[in-house]
């Protein structure tokens, strides 16, 4: 309490300064973090798709047949104890299938994507960073090749290369990759000029320091919502491929293949076509949602 | 302005020349022969080979086909003998193209109108909701969408036809099934560039003028929001159209998605050159378009003497 | 009867951080054909009171209390004609908008929409509160562009923004200002995106419209060199208060506040010779999350007493024109004052 005869001292410097609160300080990771959990619905994706993986990591350990185990006695059996989700034409065991299935979409969306990403910052950082002529030729040499549809490019390779998981991953790496390019190349023009950039320089750094740490790190936020948008959309891609029949080849599956498989018994065995599509659509949906959680995550002002 | 165009033009054409080039020498290092060779005499080879001009050295191959081109001429197929690619795509593409054509103007009316609505809208479980339908509405591969709706609408309801395009009635499950991607697409990129230009000074300004909402929500933001709907209608009209090699297949509709799946499963490489370059032709030229589109409504470019 | 008066405006605004006190109970008022300026650091609040009472506050803002007179109407939201009426509210809004206030914002080149002529964007205001013909409002509107100053004004009437200056820019939105006659001008730091040289040909710009056209105007800077060439009075605010107010020579003469003598200390004034370092006002900008009890400036003032530091000091006329919100002035009030605000405190 204040009393009368204090009223007009000076102040106490000490107290006069205590005034000044700072927010307590929060590492980028953990602010994003938060913010993307609350987005009830994209927490949920990310907790759907870990179990998705889970389960698609540890189906041979689930199941007791082989995916390419075919059983001539037990063709398309509906849903049944012994077999979760029913056979197909051969005998073979659709939920191990499916599981096999899911590992091989979830693959070719990751590991394409993980390659598209290497490449594109390389090349994107270079292009932004050289700036002048070297730029110019780098994205115009871009725009010819990102000008062609790429399904056309991956078809004519599958049909060059035969039809297996690395075709498909070559044909989507092809001009999978020039999206990030472009993102790397104008963050990295944006913020070479910025002062971190700036003083990173005068304090020596080389060139290629400072485009690893200081540039990419700051890049980041675009790169991995576009990054988290390509692993849905590689899996759509292989999946389309194998529906109009230029996708893997049998013995193994994708859920592409599946579905296609499918297709003829559509109307007599239709849950021969549901899983496969389900989980299709399961692991592209919660992708998506991911995406859309992080990218208003690392956005904060996108929110409205 | 006219310097732009051109030199759009400049790289149509070189993108263009590309894909030509890289199309015919992937097809022409594919293993084994185009025919049958099982069936054949090798004298008959030979005769095929020579009719086909298969027995001459690549790169006097390669010219001759460029010229091809450049008469019009995409080549004939192996498989059908007779047929040529131009009777092809002359039979196949006023067919995709109707379709594509359908779904494209059905999304940028959808699209452009659910997309102001969501940023529009006062009401937050109202956006949200419309947000979360148009996340679920890009994630369905547009093959597990005709056939779903192939599964419901035609097979079990039986409301509507699912074979090939006779009556009007036809074109709604396959038009719908393309369009949805982009309904889904076109209204995420409307809403939120709309929203952003919501935020723009310069709504502000025209608050402050005493402007009535209808003046400030149509003549002043709509204009600018729709610039990045130009961009993007470019590489949206290159979905339709692979989209449509699925739809055209699942609906069994004779359109050239559906000749180039056969020719693919038929090992017609010819055809599959062809169509190929006509498809990477078509897509090359709408890119462009939309491009050029894009920079006669904007008169900062169009202006610009520099 | 003034032409704008500011009664007890109380502005917050809502935030996933807390409540922002962005006005906290200030009075002011503007006559007619003068020049008033209001002076603060960025978040002193000098911006808000000007939106509020055009009604372009943000979505998140509420204005807790506070009385709005437009030539003794009341025009806030709170006011009883108003107060459950959102729609008669917005209604008189758009009359007044635009026609009877207007405000010149502080960046032309986002102020202008891109996409359009800024023919277009000068007539359009004309045709909405006069509904005159299009041609008469071209007519009006390059008459207009004339006495800004822009040249050549029939051709430019069809030009983009891009194709203008940064100067002329800020004149065509001095015309669109001007267009309807209004009776008060709101000025937001016109000459702060400007280059000097522009400065000071849009302040005798806006010198000449006071005079010619008998208009009010409010002008909103942190620039005291605009305010000292410009200004009758002037209103200092400090984290959403008004500290001090008075007219032009007072304020810079006889500066009373604490605040204001930092401010002018540190352009210069009252150095005297010699070279000595420039002196700054210790500190940073007040959290207006988390303001002061007392004080708001207690922080960062060389004279800070304890009483400072708990209460808020009340305002102290000087004369008819100045006036001081500091404990330096009110001493021997000190005990009702004090009382005062503890027994308010004590009711919340």
């Amino acid at each position: 309490m204040l009393k009368k005869e204090d009223y007009f001292k000076p102040i106490d410097k000490r107290v006069q300064d205590s005034e000044f609160i700072a927010l307590k300080p929060k590492s980028f990771a953990a602010d994003v973090w938060e913010r993307f959990r609350e987005n009830k619905l994209s927490l949920f994706s990310l907790y759907l798709l870990l179990s998705i993986i889970i389960i698609a990591v540890s189906g041979p350990f689930l199941s007791p047949y082989p995916y390419d185990g075919m059983n001539s006695s037990m063709t398309n059996r509906m849903m049944s104890i012994q077999h979760w989700f029913g056979t197909d034409q051969l005998g073979r065991d659709l939920f191990t299938r499916s599981l096999y299935g899911l590992r091989i979409s979830l693959l070719i969306g990751f590991i394409s994507t993980f390659i598209n990403v290497g490449l594109g910052m390389v090349y994107g950082g270079i292009a932004g960073y050289a700036g002048g002529k070297a730029d110019m030729a780098m994205m115009r040499f871009v725009d010819i090749i990102y000008a062609v549809p790429s399904l056309l490019y991956i078809i004519l390779l599958m049909l060059l290369f035969g039809s297996n998981v690395r075709s498909i991953m070559l044909g989507i790496c092809i001009s999978g990759w020039i999206g990030i390019a472009r993102i790397t190349r104008a963050q990295v023009i944006t913020l070479k000029e910025r002062d971190f950039s700036v003083a990173a320089y005068i304090q020596g750094a080389s060139s290629f320091r400072i485009l690893f740490r200081h540039l990419f790190v700051n890049a980041l936020g675009p790169i991995i919502v576009e990054a988290t948008l390509m692993v849905p959309q590689a899996i759509f891609m292989e999946a389309f491929l194998s529906f109009i029949g230029v996708g893997i080849s049998a013995p193994e599956a994708s859920l592409g293949t599946l579905a296609q498989d499918a297709r003829m018994y559509l109307e007599i065995y239709p849950y021969q076509m549901i899983f496969p599509i389900a989980m299709l659509c399961l692991v592209i949906f919660s992708l998506n949602f991911i995406s859309e959680g992080l990218g208003q995550a690392l956005n904060p002002k996108d929110r409205r | 302005m006219i310097r732009y165009i051109l030199k759009r033009l400049a790289m149509g054409v070189i993108t263009l020349f590309f894909l030509i080039t890289i199309t015919f020498f992937l097809t022409r290092i594919m293993p084994g022969s185009p025919f049958d060779t099982a069936n054949i005499s090798p004298t008959m080879l030979e005769t095929l080979e020579r009719n086909y001009g298969l027995d001459k050295p690549l790169d006097q191959q390669y010219v001759k086909y460029l010229s091809d081109i450049f008469h019009g001429d995409l080549g004939l197929s192996y498989k059908k003998p007779g047929l040529t690619v131009n009777q092809i795509i002359a039979r196949g593409f006023p067919i995709t193209l109707r379709l594509g054509a359908g779904a494209f103007i059905l999304a940028l009316i959808i699209g452009i109108i659910v997309g102001i609505c969501m940023s529009v809208t006062g009401s937050e479980i109202n956006r949200g909701m419309l947000l979360t339908l148009s996340t679920l509405g890009v994630s369905i591969p547009n093959f597990v969408l005709a056939i779903l709706l192939m599964m419901i609408f035609g097979v079990s309801l039986k409301w509507l036809p699912t074979l090939g395009l006779t009556t009007p009635k036809h074109y709604i499950l396959p038009v719908v099934s393309l369009a949805v991607y982009p309904i889904a697409e076109i209204s995420r990129l409307v809403h939120s560039s709309y929203t952003e230009e919501m935020n723009q000074d310069y709504v502000l300004m025209a608050r402050e003028k005493g402007l009535s909402v209808f003046q400030i929500r149509f003549k002043h933001i709509l204009k600018n929001a729709l610039l990045p709907v130009i961009t993007v209608s470019g590489p949206l009209f290159a979905f339709l159209i692979t989209g449509s090699f699925v739809v055209e297949s699942i609906f069994t509709i004779p359109g050239i998605g559906k000749e180039f799946v056969n020719s693919i499963n038929n090992r017609d490489y010819t055809v599959i050159m062809g169509l190929t370059i006509f498809v990477g032709a078509i897509v090359i030229a709408a890119n462009l378009l939309s491009d050029i589109v894009c920079v006669l409504v904007d008169p900062r470019i169009r202006l610009d003497k520099k | 009867m003034s032409l704008l008066e500011i009664r007890n405006l109380w502005i917050e605004f809502r935030t996933p951080h807390g409540t922002i006190q962005a006005v906290r109970n200030i009075n002011y008022s503007v006559e007619n054909g003068e020049i008033l300026g209001i002076v603060g650091e960025s978040g002193s609040g000098k911006s808000v009171s000007m939106l509020a009472v055009l009604g372009l506050l943000a979505s998140n803002s509420v204005i807790r209390s506070g009385e709005i007179l437009f030539n003794g109407k009341n025009i806030s939201p709170l006011s009883p004609e108003f107060k459950n009426r959102p729609d008669l509210y917005e209604k008189t809004m758009k009359d007044i908008r635009g026609n009877r206030i207007s405000m010149v914002f502080q960046d032309p080149m986002s102020f202008l929409n891109p996409l359009l002529k800024i023919g277009t964007q000068i007539t359009e205001g004309i045709i909405c509160h006069t509904h005159c013909t299009k041609a008469a409002a071209k007519k009006q509107a390059i008459d207009l562009m004339k006495s800004v100053g822009i040249p050549a004004a029939e051709d430019r009437f069809d030009q983009y923004p891009f194709e203008f200056s940064g100067g002329m820019r800020q004149r065509i939105i001095i015309a669109i200002a001007l267009s309807c006659n209004p009776e008060l001008i709101i000025a937001d730091e016109p000459t702060t995106a400007l280059d000097v040289t522009v400065q000071a040909q849009i302040m005798d710009l806006l010198k000449k419209i006071a005079d010619e056209r008998n208009t009010a105007i409010i002008m909103i800077t942190h620039n005291l060199g605009v305010v000292a060439k410009l200004c009758d009075r002037i209103n200092i605010m400090y984290a959403g208060d008004i500290v001090e107010t008075g007219t032009t020579d007072q304020i810079f003469y006889e500066p009373r506040h604490w605040y204001t003598r930092g401010l002018l200390e540190s352009i210069g004034m009252n150095i005297g010779s010699g070279r000595v370092k420039l002196p700054s006002i210790p500190g940073t900008p007040p959290d207006l999350l988390n303001l002061n009890k007392g004080c708001a400036f207690m922080p960062r003032c060389s004279h800070a007493m304890n009483i400072c530091r708990d209460y808020k000091p009340a305002v102290s006329q000087f004369n008819a024109t100045q006036a001081a919100r500091c404990w330096d002035y009110c001493k021997d009030r000190a005990d009702e004052i004090v009382a005062q605000q503890d027994k308010e405190e004590t009711l919340q």
